[in-house]
């Protein structure tokens, strides 16, 4: 069996010549003190933990967390109109929509119907936003809470009141070119 | 009967054995502290903080600890062998604590009309019986590892063994210097003969080829292979668990601090300071415990830095490099003494 030859287009590593012992003790010595500068840097640079649930890390505008679902500004009503097009694209299939008819006396939202149960289940949701682009009237956006942890599954199963109400900010927001 | 050593007593025994639990529980409070120290140190080498949730600034962490282990089950493997696996942690901690007593904190005072010295005691042969204490230490670990029952503690307990006998005589010979030039063997003598100068400056080979044997005799990195963890498990002490478990890491940081102090001692001056300052004797203790604080942070520092050192570098470094370097030191003092 003839020995492995790579061809003669292999570049040689460059080695350095191998120190005696003395310059091996001196290199040795030379380094053990240059790793100790290294890691007394450190020391002077200070930590670079985020002491977590007293500060937060910021997120980005874009970042996607928790959804929500919006109303008018001006009327009030709810910008959903339960066309099930989010439950529809969410590949996690979390998202579950029963629309109703909106009555002259009780109207909900804009448009025909609105969205009887909403329910986002939390615990299965992939936060792809995908629900977000395919809604057609912005009524379910990605909002930026990322702290979404809960002693019971059914916690997480978020209801349509739980959505729509103002989200407390517990998260901060990276400033502009942060 | 000849005695075994002479004993500078000063003190009446009621005097030492208030002197004695002074210093144990002197020593006892020192090491959880240590420990905090060590891992809040090692973190700021890592750009992180350490332990700061228990109590101010973490204090209180060792405190958490020790709940915890003191609440463990106490358990042995079947393969373990009787009485010996529980003896060897007490062998452990009882010599780290025997060797504290010969760590000079001070001078002879004048406390309450009495004459005390503030060291646990003061014999004719001071590093001998240290190293006499090291030497019986060993056996805390072989017959913690192997009295385990268990390959990994056996391994453990096996390269802790030769770890701790090759680098005890590089420890040995780098203090010979240091007595020659003293001509005493007694620790509160050696630093007064520092009166002058702190033998560090003479004796810098002898200070470094101390330094590093004494890195492997308290099994620190990087010569922890007795312990380490990426091989071993946990070395020696793989199957211990609960207070057994705590008397080791305690008998390790207490050999530190003894490591420490006998360094301070013998090299630093122990408790005196440079450029003819002459302090109150109250400030004596903690000078020392000031230099020991020093060495101990850079033992901490050192673990940040260096990696484990493999099986057989360990050795040809032990070997080929200290104990040549350490022999040649003495002979160049023998010689500089004698003439």
């Amino acid at each position: 069996m003839t020995p492995y030859n790579p061809g003669a287009d292999v570049i040689e590593v460059m080695r350095s010549p191998t120190p005696g012992p003395v310059a091996g003790a001196y290199r040795a010595f030379g380094e053990t003190l240059r790793g100790l500068k290294t890691t007394f840097a450190r020391v002077i640079e200070g930590p670079h933990t985020i002491q977590y649930p007293e500060e937060k890390t910021p997120v980005y505008p874009r970042f996607r967390g928790r959804h929500k679902l919006h109303r008018f500004e001006d009327t009030g009503l709810e910008k959903c109109v339960g066309c099930s097009l989010c439950a529809a694209a969410c590949p996690a299939d979390c998202i579950r929509v029963v629309a109703a008819e909106n009555t002259p006396e009780n109207r909900v939202s804009a448009g025909e119907r609105y969205a009887a149960v909403y329910e986002i289940n939390q615990s299965r949701c992939i936060y792809c936003g995908y629900c977000e682009v395919a809604c057609p009237f912005d009524a379910i956006t990605m909002g930026h809470d990322y702290e979404l942890s809960d002693y019971t599954r059914s916690d997480l199963i978020f209801t349509k009141e739980m959505l729509l109400a103002d989200p407390i900010e517990r998260t901060p927001l990276r400033a502009e070119g942060e | 009967m000849i005695p075994f050593a002479l004993v500078f007593y000063y003190e009446p025994w009621w005097v030492q054995i208030i002197k004695s639990l002074v210093i144990f529980a002197l020593v006892f409070a020192i090491l959880p502290m240590l420990t905090v120290y060590e891992r809040k140190l090692l973190g700021r080498f890592q750009n992180r903080y350490g332990p700061n949730r228990v109590g101010p600034y973490g204090l209180a962490q060792p405190l958490a600890e020790i709940l915890k282990f003191a609440r463990k089950e106490p358990f042995r493997t079947v393969t373990a062998v009787g009485y010996l696996y529980r003896v060897a942690p007490m062998i452990a901690i009882l010599t780290a604590v025997s060797a504290l007593a010969l760590v000079p904190f001070g001078d002879v005072q004048h406390i309450f009309g009495q004459r005390v010295g503030l060291y646990g005691i003061d014999v004719s042969i001071g590093p001998l019986y240290v190293f006499a204490f090291a030497g019986i230490s060993f056996y805390g670990i072989m017959l913690g590892g192997w009295a385990s029952g268990s390959k990994y503690s056996f391994l453990g307990a096996m390269r802790g063994a030769a770890q701790l006998i090759s680098y005890e005589v590089s420890q040995g010979l780098s203090l010979v210097g240091v007595i020659m030039t003293a001509g005493t063997l007694s620790l509160t003598g050696i630093v007064h003969a520092q009166a002058g100068m702190w033998y560090i400056v003479p004796q810098i080979v002898g200070f470094l080829v101390f330094l590093v044997a004494s890195f492997a005799e308290t099994n620190r990195a990087p010569f922890d292979l007795v312990e380490a963890d990426a091989e071993l498990v946990a070395g020696y002490f793989t199957e211990y668990g609960g207070t057994p478990f705590v008397a080791y890491l305690f008998a390790e940081y207490a050999n530190m601090i003894v490591v420490s102090g006998i360094a301070t001692t013998v090299f630093l001056g122990g408790w005196l300071l440079p450029f003819g300052i002459h302090p109150p004797g109250w400030v004596d203790p903690f000078v020392v415990l000031a230099k020991m604080m020093l060495f101990i942070t850079f033992f901490v520092w050192i673990r940040a830095t260096l990696p484990r050192l493999r099986y057989d570098q360990l050795m040809s470094f032990g070997w080929k490099i200290l104990l040549p370097l350490a022999t040649l030191n003495l002979l160049v003092t023998a010689i500089v003494v004698a003439t």
